[in-house]
Parts: C-alpha cells; structure tokens; sequence
C-alpha cells in the first residue's frame, strides 16, 4: 500500500519574493540602476536633513517680533501674524466676514451642483446660480445695499488673487465663444479680425497687455470715466484670456462632427438655435478638460498684477516684510505663499487628469 | 404683411445676411477704433505727451550694468532698445538650453524602472509646474541675494572665477587677429562632417556597408582647428577680472538678477519640455517595440530606429511653443530689474519719456515677431517630421 507522503516544499528564492524582489526589481535592475538609486539616496540624505531643520525643527512658531526669532531655522511667527494680510489684504477686519461669506456662497453652490446631479432642474438652478452670484458676491465685497463701501484699492492678498482668477475665466468666456466662432465662420471680414484679434494676443507676453491696460487704457477714455485701477487690469486680464478660451473651444467645435451641422441645419435651426441648442453643448462638453487647463495657466498668471501695482498675494510678501518688526523674512513669506499657491494649483491640475481621463475617447488597454 | 415680408424677403438670402453682418462688424470696429483714437490724441493733448518716434533719438541718460553692445548714459533711447533686446534674447537662448538639457533628463528619468529615479522626476514636476513663474523668479533672486556673500569675501575659483553678491565674473576672451581663421576652420569643418554623415549614410543605403564617422570627427573638429590655433601662436587670450577697491574689473560678469531669471526660467519650462518627452515616448504604440524586438534590433537600436524617431514627432512641436513661452516669460524679468526689453525699455524709457503707446507697441512688435519666426520654425519642422505616406 502505498500512502502519499507530503514533500517539504521548498520556499522560493529570497530574491524573488517580498521586499527583496521588490528592492531588486525597482532599485538594482542592473549595475547603473543601483549606482544611480545609491548616488541619489545620497543626495537626499545630505539635502533633506537641513531643509527639514530649517522648516520644522529649528523654527520659531511663537514670538512677537524678528529679534525673538533666535533659533537658526525659520520664522513662521511671522507668516502667522501677518495670515490676515496673506488673505485679505487691507480690507478691513470688522468686515471680513463679507469675504468669508462670498467664498462659502461659492462653495455651497458648487456642493450644490454636485448634490443636485441628476435632477430635472440643476440645469435651470446652475443657470440662476451663475447669473445671480457675480451680483451678490460683488455687493458682499465692495458694498452698497446698506453695506459700507469697501473701494477696490482695499482688496488684496489670497482674496484678489481669487477674484481676478474669477472674474477673468468667467468674463472670457463670452468672449472667447464668439471669437472661437468667428474663427470658425464662412464671413471672411469676421475670420480675419478673429484670427488677428487671437494671434495677436497669444503671440505678446500678458505683462505687456497689463501695461497697456494700465498705462494705455485710460487714454482710450473720456476723462470722465475715470477707470479704477483693479478693474483695468481685469480688463487686460480678460482680453488676454479670451484670446486662449477662444483656442480651446475652436478645438471643441472641430471635434463635432459636421453631420450635427448639417443636421442643424436640415431641420431648419437658424444660427443662434443651431449653435445653443446643437454644436456649443457638444463643443463645450469635449473642450471641458482644456478649459480647466487654461484656468490653471490663467491663475498662476494673475501673480502679474503686482507688477502694475495691485497687491494680491504674491505681492504681500515683499510689503509684509518691509515691516521694520520682521524685516528680511521675505524667503518664509515666498515658501508661504509658494505652498498656499501649489496646493490649488496641484488640486486643480489633478482634477483636469481626472476629467480628461473621464473625457477621454481612446481605447483603454 | 405677407407683402412686407415678400418685399424684405432679400433679407434671408445667407449671401446677403452674410455681406450685412461683415458690413456691420466692420463700421463697429471701425468705429471703436476712430473714437478710441479720437479720445487718445485729446487725452495726450492735454497732458502735454509728445507723439512719434522722435524720442528714440534722444538721450537716455542712465545708465545699465548689463550690455553686450557699446552702451553709456549718453547712448539714445533707440539704444535702450537695442541693449533690451540683446539682453533678452541672451537669457531666453541660455534658458532654452539649460531648459532643454533639464527637461531631457527629467523625461526620460520619468520613464525609468528605477522606483527611487522616476518618483523623484515626477516629483520635481509637480512641484514646479504648480508654482506661478513669477513666485520662482523672485524665489530664487531672494535666495541669491541672502546667501552670495560681499565683494570682499567671494567665493573664488582658480584665481580666475569670482562669485559674489554683484554677481559671478568671469574670465573674458579676447580673440586676436588671427583667431577668426580657427572660427571659420572649425565652422567648415561641421559642414563638412554633416556632408561625409550623408555620404556615409548614402553608402549605408546602397551597399550595406556602414562607415563610421568617429575618424573625420575628430580630424575636422579637433586636430585641424587645433592645429592651425597652435600654428598661429595660440590668437586668444583672457581677461582676468581683479578686486579693485569696491568691485571687481575687467573680465565678464553675470548678474544676480540674470542668474535669478535664469535659474527660474529653466526650472520652470523643464518640467513641461519633460513632459512632452513623457508624452512622446508614452505615444509611441507598444507593438512598436515589439515589432523591433522581432525584428532583432538590439535595445538601443530600436531605441534609435524606431521609437525616437515617433516619438520625437509627437514632442518637438509642444517642445518648440514652450520656447517660445519662455521667451515671453523673460519679460517677467522686469519684477527683479535684470535689464532686458520690458524692463529698461517698457519700464525705464516709459517712465522717462512717457510716450507709453509707442514704446508698447514697440515693445509688442517685438515679442510678436519673436512669436511668429517660431511659428515659422513650428511649421518647418511639422512639415519635415510628418508621416511620408507611400
């Protein structure tokens, strides 16, 4: 009788398994690999050390002023005492709840939006939301209704970097369609300024456009409309973006099939319903990932508007450490503001890859 | 009614809507730019601007630490203009090479099978792409001016190289009489290396037979210029700079704010002249490899062969606008004051004279040519690299 006797089995390799293969096939896949991984490692290890002395470990968090900030490592004492300016600029502080409350209004529409998907009327209600806000937030930041006036040139830090971003995505977008439309159109007359207007401006630097809203602008006026300076460079800002929405859409409407035109136009739609009704919906939705892309390029382009004066937050840095309590800490406020900028600049970066990716058509392998 | 509607029933003919609409389009933009510019001369008028270009021939009156080109406070306004624009295309040359050498080596260092390699070059990308151009700009100058010490304490290499607060100076070449015969023999020699490449490569195509280029190479560019700089008594000499009682002379410097704008500039555009890498390397189809592998080309030959020859389509055209935005980026230059166009023209000039309209537009044309010679360029180089169908 024979009976089945279990062998001992034998364990893989070390150098296959675990954290060993792992090592092997990610750190020394081969002889340069392992010298490179070793050279960099070593890099780290002298680099990383100090910067981390300097941000945590011998920084001061808690002191009054820049002689109590002993240690050798930063100061953030004062980036936390001068946050409100980071974030509000001059703006008064008995008010800073108007700005409080037109970012949380902000917020609640967007969850909104998301809460409402699927519904018959959230197209209806994201319509009324982006017709009415502009107003309410405007009347919640400069004032009028009962609310003190609070003039443009008190606005600053985070909150003016936050309005020009807006105004300036949200003001080009009318723009930007007609002129991506007018590039798109049989009437030459109407092809040739849109193909000039967009060129021209996609071919000078913005800080030019902002000299010639600040500097020339006002020229081009009566003297009696006397232009305020935040909302010049608004309109530079705008005309700019118009220029690069209007692109973005341009590669929308060319990706519609010209089946949906001629359908358009079998079934009697005039212009304006053909273009609302059948092609914009479509162009719109198809160019969404590249629009977000162009806001993000449009946000890390308002830090411009220091250069002709205004003070957003970028601009904080250089006034805030001009205070004779905390002179020379400009490389704490530029590491602030770098780190406050990066984490909505990467937010929004990562939720374009993930729209484009939701968007995209290519087959996945 | 209906009579009405037949009389004006022209007007739904598309040609003649058309030809309205053009119509319409055209007297409004004319006149927003009569009325503009009806507002514009009364505006100047009353403030007491002058108009025209005659300011370019006056003088300038201050003066600029960074000119490649004869400059003092007694040179014309035209001569700002000049400096400015030197100084621009200097930075953005240097920054489209240092941009490219980094954006090189990140792409690739992306796609590495080395874990600890490629976190770090994504990294490196996300990091610096999500900072605004200008932040870096005033970062690194920030940086600069805290940590490069006084004149009189400079980090010195060899005697010859100084690094301090005013700058790093080097050593400056001077080329003696003969030395331009070495210029033109080593320039000869790349054009005939490329025409001996291209026989080579007609021999390869024809018979099979490979030659190598390594020989001619270093005859044409090493041994025969060598040759003819020692035969001529070795024609260039160098500049030393020296301390003198406040500052260094002689030799060429580079400024801080030149190295600020230039350190940013590169770091910034690598990470998207490193994605595009990315990209082009990810476009190229899998079967690709495959194909090559089958065929039996060794790794780097497929490399060679067959994916950077499609993948180098895809890339270069993003690769090449990205230059053309660090172009454009350099007039950001004027927030740390190195002396380019923007800054000393559109700035100083403009602060001076006054004129705004005229030295913006100037300063616009510039940057518009600058923006369509690389159009140009863009569409050379679409046209050679497109897909030749049988």
């Amino acid at each position: 009788m024979s009976v089945f006797k279990a062998e001992i089995q034998q364990k893989p390799p070390i150098a296959s398994v675990g954290i060993f293969a792992w090592l092997r096939a990610n750190l020394f896949s081969s002889l340069f690999s392992g010298v490179l991984t070793v050279s960099v490692a070593y890099l780290l290890y002298l680099s990383l050390p100090p910067l981390a002395n300097w941000a945590l470990f011998n920084a001061d968090f808690v002191t009054s002023s820049n002689t109590e900030c002993t240690r050798q490592g930063a100061c953030w004492a004062y980036v936390i005492e001068k946050i409100d300016l980071f974030i509000y600029g001059f703006y008064p502080a008995e008010s800073y709840w108007r700005v409080q409350l037109a970012f949380a209004l902000a917020l609640f529409i967007i969850a909104f939006m998301r809460l409402a998907r699927g519904r018959q009327w959230r197209f209806k209600a994201i319509i009324l939301a982006f017709l009415m806000y502009p107003f309410v937030a405007f009347v919640l930041l400069y004032g009028g209704f009962g609310l003190e006036v609070i003039e443009t040139h008190q606005w600053g830090g985070l909150t003016l970097t936050i309005v020009v971003a807006a105004v300036g995505i949200i003001a080009s977008f009318p723009l930007g369609i007609l002129l991506a439309l007018g590039r798109q159109s049989k009437m030459k007359i109407i092809r040739l300024f849109s193909v000039l207007y967009i060129e021209f401006i996609r071919g000078v630097p913005l800080i030019t456009i902002l000299f010639m809203a600040s500097v020339i602008l006002p020229l081009f006026f009566t003297e009696e409309m006397n232009v305020d300076k935040l909302l010049r460079a608004l309109i530079g800002i705008t005309l700019f973006q118009a220029a690069y929405i209007a692109e973005v859409i341009r590669g929308g409407l060319q990706a519609v099939p010209t089946g949906q035109f001629e359908a358009a136009d079998a079934i009697g739609l005039n212009f304006i319903q053909k273009m609302s009704l059948v092609i914009l919906p479509q162009a719109l939705k198809i160019s969404i990932p590249n629009i977000v892309g162009s806001f993000i390029a449009l946000f890390k382009d308002t830090t411009l508007v220091l250069i002709v004066g205004l003070f957003d937050v970028l601009a904080m840095v250089g006034l805030s450490s001009s205070d004779e309590n905390w002179l020379g800490r400009e490389t704490e406020g530029y590491v602030f503001v770098a780190l406050i900028l990066w984490i909505i600049l990467y937010s929004m970066s990562k939720y374009s890859k993930n729209l484009e990716r939701r968007f995209s058509t290519e087959h996945k392998i | 009614m209906a009579r009405l509607r037949s009389i004006f029933s022209f007007l739904y003919k598309n040609e003649i809507r058309a030809f309205l609409f053009q119509l319409l389009a055209l007297l409004a933009v004319a006149y927003f730019f009569y009325s503009a510019a009806g507002n514009l001369f009364t505006n100047i008028e009353k403030l007491g601007f002058r108009t025209g270009f005659d300011f370019l021939n006056l003088e300038a009156g201050f003066d600029i630490d960074e000119h490649l080109i004869d400059y003092s406070t007694t040179s014309s306004n035209l001569r700002v203009f000049y400096v400015g624009l030197i100084n621009t295309i200097l930075v953005s040359f240097v920054g489209i090479v240092f941009a490219t050498l980094i954006g090189l080596i990140v792409g690739i260092s992306r796609l590495s099978n080395n874990w600890l390699i490629s976190k770090l070059a994504s990294g490196y990308i996300e990091l610096f792409r999500n900072i605004p151009i200008l932040l870096q700009i005033l970062f690194w100058y920030n940086i600069l001016l805290i940590s490069l010490p006084h004149p009189r304490k400079s980090i010195e290499f060899f005697d010859s190289i100084f690094i301090n607060l005013r700058g790093i100076y080097l050593p400056k070449p001077i080329a003696e009489s003969g030395f331009i015969w070495v210029v033109l023999v080593f320039l000869a020699g790349i054009l005939l290396s490329i025409w001996i490449k291209r026989l080579l490569k007609k021999k390869h195509d024809s018979t099979g037979v490979s030659g190598h280029i390594s020989g001619y190479l270093l005859l044409l560019l090493v041994a025969l210029p060598g040759l003819l700089y020692w035969w001529l008594g070795s024609p260039l000499h160098f500049d030393y700079p020296a301390l003198k009682s406040f500052n260094f002379q002689g030799g060429m410097s580079l400024s801080p704010e030149f190295l600020a704008l230039l350190c940013a500039l590169s770091i910034y555009t690598a990470t998207y002249i490193a994605e595009a890498i990315r990209s082009g390397i990810e476009s190229v189809d899998k079967g690709q490899k495959e194909a090559a592998q089958a065929m039996g080309l060794t790794s780097g030959q497929s490399l060679k062969l067959v994916v950077l020859p499609q993948a180098l389509r895809v890339a270069i055209p993003p690769i090449i606008n990205q230059y053309l935005n660090l172009t454009k980026n350099s007039s950001l230059a004027t927030a740390i004051g190195y002396s380019e166009l923007v800054s000393i023209f559109a700035g100083t000039v403009l602060n001076q004279v006054g004129q705004a309209l005229e030295i913006i537009l100037m300063t616009m044309a510039v940057y518009l040519t600058l923006s369509l010679l690389i159009s140009l360029v863009l569409n050379i180089v679409n046209h050679k690299i497109r897909i030749k169908q049988r």
